[in-house]
């Protein structure tokens, strides 16, 4: 199975698989790696698909209950997308209802070549970037206009706290939850929306770049520096002072 | 023998390093500085981190009432179609 499938990969992991197939094991560990997290998303998302393709019948047949179970798993999700578009509360809201209205109006359509959660969420990028654009025509000087030209400097990791595991436990706690919010808050809109579809929503960079209208290259910049602003607005907490309830944290700073 | 990398190189890469979107070379290159340099390895398994945590929609705070509201709205939506398909 390896063997045959040498001629269409990537050179640079051409040399991985044939030293896999040479016997030696580190190489293939290493060729899989990348796409560890590609792997099981797509296997429990096969899975995932088979049970809403049945509540997405049901609901179609007329049965209420079935499209609120769809969407439920998924409420969140799409809040978060319009909000990370829209920034404003209220706004992201509403969004978000029509969203999921419209993703109702227009169950027929679904044609199950992605999963439903992606489908959901398209349309809730869509419906935040339209109302972001009508927004925009009737404020000539809206200060987001700024915000979203291009340029991009290096951006300086600040903070080299040490940040090896994520206790489990903390997924659980509501402050977790708030300085996650609070961090996205602090992003740019473009930084935050291209952030948001990536790594929040597992869109790929092209999906994303499609949705936004911009270039995959763009999405990738805009990636880099909202990550490692992300990391250096949560590394603190993770690292001492939201389980120790203090606020200074260890620091390891070059300069 | 690998090509030495600085620092600022190594997170201008780290984004598309944990996407696998960099050549072989350049990622040897990278796990070869991370061996020596206890920040860029801090500022790496920080972002992957934090990537792993943000995975899950469920960390994120919803307005209160959220979901009230959105089936509040919906309800009266299925009902309103009901009625519709009713008098067809």
């Amino acid at each position: 199975m390896l063997a045959a499938i040498t001629l269409q990969v990537d050179p640079s992991e051409a040399d991985l698989i044939e030293r896999a197939l040479l016997g030696q094991d580190e190489a293939f560990r290493e060729l899989v790696r990348p796409h560890e997290r590609a792997v099981f998303i797509t296997t429990q998302a096969i899975l995932k698909n088979e049970a809403d393709a049945e509540l997405i019948e049901r609901a179609l047949l007329g049965q209420d209950e079935a499209f609120r179970e769809l969407v439920r798993p998924h409420e969140r999700a799409v809040f978060i997308t319009t909000q990370a578009i829209l920034k404003n509360e209220a706004d992201a809201e509403d969004a978000a209802q029509e969203a999921v209205l419209k993703a109702f109006t227009n169950l027929a359509k679904f044609r199950g070549d992605s999963k439903f959660s992606t489908w959901l969420i398209r349309i809730a990028a869509n419906e935040a970037l339209m109302k972001l654009r009508k927004g925009r025509r009737q404020k000539l000087h809206d200060s987001l206009d700024e915000q979203r030209t291009d340029e991009e400097g290096d951006y300086m990791p600040r903070d080299f706290a040490d940040w090896r595991e994520i206790p489990s436990e903390a997924l659980q706690k509501k402050e977790l939850r708030q300085a996650l919010s609070r961090a996205l808050a602090s992003l740019t809109p473009k930084h935050r929306e291209v952030f948001v579809l990536r790594d929040v929503q597992h869109f790929n960079i092209a999906e994303t770049a499609h949705l936004l209208g911009i270039k995959e290259s763009a999405v990738k910049t805009r990636l880099l520096r909202a990550r490692l602003q992300m990391r250096d607005a949560l590394a603190p907490g993770i690292d001492g002072s939201w389980s120790t309830g203090r606020n200074e944290y260890k620091q390891v700073r070059p300069w | 023998m690998v090509v030495e990398i600085s620092c600022e190189e190594v997170w201008r890469e780290v984004s598309n390093y944990l996407d696998g979107e960099i050549s072989q070379e350049l990622r040897a290159r990278m796990e070869e500085h991370f061996k020596g340099c206890k920040h860029c390895t801090a500022v790496m398994d920080g972002t992957r981190n934090m990537v792993q945590l943000v995975g899950d929609a469920t960390a994120f705070e919803l307005p209160a009432g959220f979901s009230n509201r959105l089936y509040q709205k919906l309800d009266r939506k299925l009902t309103k179609s009901h009625q519709s398909r009713k008098e067809e």
